[in-house]
């Protein structure tokens, strides 16, 4: 037997931080196309592989490669681009009005576009994605008309949530886009809530819960995962692993031990682990676990593996704690540029039409800017008053009629 | 008219409701084919079916979590945290979710679940099986907070909360479950049968929420209480021999302030009663509006009786529980009168 040493404790770090050079050598990843795709009604005792693999569909040339590729039409692969490419011109105009102080707050996407787009496409018009504030890609592929957006990051008179929220803690319900809130990991459970009533009514729709890889040490996603297993709830659950959680790497969450896909199986569901910049691999992981969820077999627990490209917030300087060329060293690259080459190698894209593209979408954004900026933006113009006391309960109770008295309005 | 424990009552609201709305389910920690710890879910699974009355994981967040998702999907669900002192793990849930969705949503999705839950002390359950809670609620706008006092209320409030198109929390006094409770912990236990509170429809009925019941009438002080103390109260009053006014309040969110406020503009005088510790109670609030809206007709203090400020002690139950000398003297006090 071994001298006992001295306990000691392990406090995760990352092996990089501001002034080294990006270091992702230790990260094992699959080639595209190895990992293997079983039957989306197979027993979840013969995947247990899964969680411990990386399901990548496009190669390094933007090739598709093994059984995971959906076989998109080029069609669908340039709505998808479009949209990919809407959220990040939506995302690069608005964190600028941010920055002129027209509005308080804003959050990109950058990166993770794949995700949130792929996803929506993926599912149904009446499925439901319980998002994090990092989905507004969702909203993007279902043509979600931008003004409104807009006015809701202004807070102004014509914000459809009337001033309620903080900028782009959205809700809407006709997108299958639930309301976002601040606090994270809350909503992970009302996901397979509105699963479980679903399968209870009959009907045919299922939920998509997002949590950031951070959040998974919040016992909320302990507890939908043990409701969606032992009530089989037609739930998608989704962990967008995205290496950061303001400053703190994955290892904070665990990811030292194990991945996070590999949490499903305790709770006996499929885990999936999948490139979350291969805009294919995303859909095809989405459509295996909305199939096998609509078959009535269950949860699938996905990890979506990314990188936030970006700060937090507009709070937020990743400088300070991460090397600054980071993003541009993660080994799977960027979504919007392989889903292009995908489609350049197919002869289906160029890019004198992508260069144009990118322009359509920043005048169409910059439009619907200019029309928010007409409606006021932050401080310029809001809602009503009264708003501040509507909708607190279904019928104002006194002393919500009192106080509003009392404000005069 | 049937004769109902509030135990029965409660049953035979879920039961109506069930029978009545496909979208009302019941979920919770052992309230399926067991039917409850405090059997209010009894046979509803074997009368309704298994997916409108079954079991939980032992997960209180995860229980709440749900239903808001279920109630988002246009579900009415009724849960039951077993105890009322093991619902902070859903606190979360009901303070940052449930009571925040309509408003943050402008309405789109909203959280129309009721959370049953068996509260209050007087049954030797330690720390851990007697807390009142109910100041926690009360101070989070958004949700609704009931607790009832008689069998027909517990019934007609149950049936008003699942109908709610708002959160609700329900609170249930346990120590009132089969019997009314003067407080005399040392005499023998009361059932309900005979009390006129005991008297049950079959059917479907509501109690309004928000709507107070003046138990007693009487012209020198004012008693605002609910739950168990409704009961240790009238006791109080009937023993010291004060004409006193006994308003059980029966939802503290919402509030009838009306009630409140010509009762004592009446009386002049005002003794607020709950089983919580006093410190930032509910009591405080009582006392609070009571000053701001009837300062002028005040003729002495207005009283707090309440349970002290410890965490809820075994041993000493009877030595914290605000029983009926605690509420007399306090009416005393508030006359002026020797003790």
């Amino acid at each position: 037997m071994k001298p006992r040493s001295k306990l000691a404790l392990h406090v995760p770090a990352p092996s990089t931080r501001p002034g080294d050079k990006p270091d992702f050598s230790g990260l094992q990843l699959a080639e595209a196309g190895e990992a293997r795709r079983p039957q989306n009604d197979a027993p979840e005792a013969e995947m247990r592989d899964l969680p411990y693999t990386l399901i990548r569909v496009l190669d390094d040339e933007g090739a598709p490669r093994g059984d995971w590729d959906p076989r998109l039409s080029p069609e669908v692969l340039r709505r998808g681009l479009t949209a990919m490419l809407k959220t990040r011109a939506f995302d690069e105009r608005l964190f600028q009005i941010q920055r002129q102080g027209k509005t308080s707050f804003y959050m990109k996407s950058t990166g993770e576009e794949a995700i949130a787009v792929a996803s929506s496409m993926a599912l149904g018009a009446h499925d439901m994605c319980f998002p994090t504030y990092r989905f507004i890609g969702w909203l993007m592929a279902r043509d979600h008309p931008l003004p409104p957006l807009i006015n809701q990051i202004f807070s102004n008179e014509k914000d459809p949530l009337k001033g309620r929220q903080l900028p782009i803690l959205y809700s809407a319900r006709d997108y299958g886009f639930y309301s976002l809130s601040g606090n994270v990991g809350s909503r992970f459970g009302h996901a397979v809530g509105w699963a479980m009533a679903s399968a209870y009514k009959g009907d045919d729709k299922i939920a998509m819960g997002v949590i950031g890889e951070g959040t998974t040490a919040e016992g909320d996603f302990h507890e939908a995962l043990t409701f969606a297993s032992v009530y089989r709830a037609p739930v998608i659950l989704a962990v967008t692993n995205n290496q950061w959680a303001i400053s703190s790497f994955s290892g904070i969450a665990g990811a030292e031990a194990t991945t996070f896909a590999a949490k499903a199986l305790a709770y006996g569901i499929p885990g999936l682990r999948v490139d979350g910049n291969d805009f294919l691999a995303v859909w095809a992981a989405m459509r295996w676990a909305s199939e096998r969820a609509r078959l009535n077999l269950g949860a699938t627990l996905i990890e979506f593996f990314t990188y936030r490209a970006e700060g937090h917030s507009t709070s937020d300087d990743p400088t300070k704690y991460r090397p600054k060329d980071e993003g541009a060293a993660w080994p799977l690259g960027d979504p919007v540029k392989r889903l292009k080459e995908h489609l350049i190698a197919l002869k289906e894209w160029d890019e004198e039409r992508h260069e144009a593209l990118i322009a359509e979408l920043a005048e169409e954004v910059r439009a619907a800017v200019k029309e928010g900026e007409r409606a006021g933006v932050l401080g310029e113009s809001k809602p009503s008053v009264r708003e501040m006391f509507e909708g607190v309960f279904e019928e104002p109770d006194w002393r919500l009629m009192e106080q509003r008295r009392e404000m005069g309005v | 008219m049937p004769e109902m424990s509030m135990i029965k009552a409660l049953n035979n609201a879920l039961d109506v409701m069930l029978a009545r709305d496909p979208n009302v389910l019941i979920f919770g920690e052992d309230v399926g084919y067991f039917g409850g710890v405090f059997r209010v879910t009894d046979k509803l699974q074997e009368k309704h079916g298994a997916t409108r009355c079954f079991d939980a994981p032992i997960s209180e967040g995860g229980i709440v979590a749900t239903a808001i998702g279920m109630g988002a999907y246009g579900l009415r669900p009724v849960v039951e945290i077993q105890f009322a002192d093991y619902i902070l793990p859903a606190y979360d849930q009901i303070v940052s979710e449930a009571a925040r969705l309509r408003y943050r949503s402008n309405g789109e999705f909203i959280a129309p679940l009721t959370v049953r839950s068996p509260y209050g002390g007087g049954i030797y359950g330690g720390q851990t099986h007697s807390q009142s809670p109910e100041a926690i609620f009360a101070h989070v706008t958004g949700v609704k907070t009931v607790i009832p006092s008689t069998p027909y209320d517990a019934k007609g409030l149950l049936i008003a909360a699942i109908e709610c198109n708002d959160p609700v929390i329900f609170l249930e006094p346990k120590r009132i479950y089969n019997g009314p409770f003067d407080g005399h912990h040392d005499r023998p236990v009361t059932t309900w049968a005979g009390h006129p509170g005991a008297d049950v429809p079959e059917g479907h009925y509501t109690v309004p929420l928000g709507k107070a019941s003046v138990v007693r009438e009487g012209a020198d002080v004012t008693v605002l209480t609910y739950g168990t103390m409704v009961h240790v109260s009238a006791a109080a009053i009937e023993e010291s021999g004060v004409d006193a006014e006994l308003i059980d309040l029966r939802s503290i969110v919402p509030l009838d302030i009306e009630t409140i406020i010509a009762s004592v503009r009446k009386t002049g005088r005002c003794v607020v009663v709950h089983e919580a510790s006093r410190y930032a109670g509910f009591g405080g609030e009582l006392a609070a509006l009571v000053q701001e809206r009837c300062f002028y007709h005040l003729e002495s203090p207005v009283e707090r009786v309440a349970g002290w400020d410890t965490p809820y002690p075994h041993a000493f139950e009877w030595d914290y529980f605000p029983g009926p000398a605690r509420v007399s003297a306090a009416l005393k006090r508030s006359l002026e009168m020797p003790a």
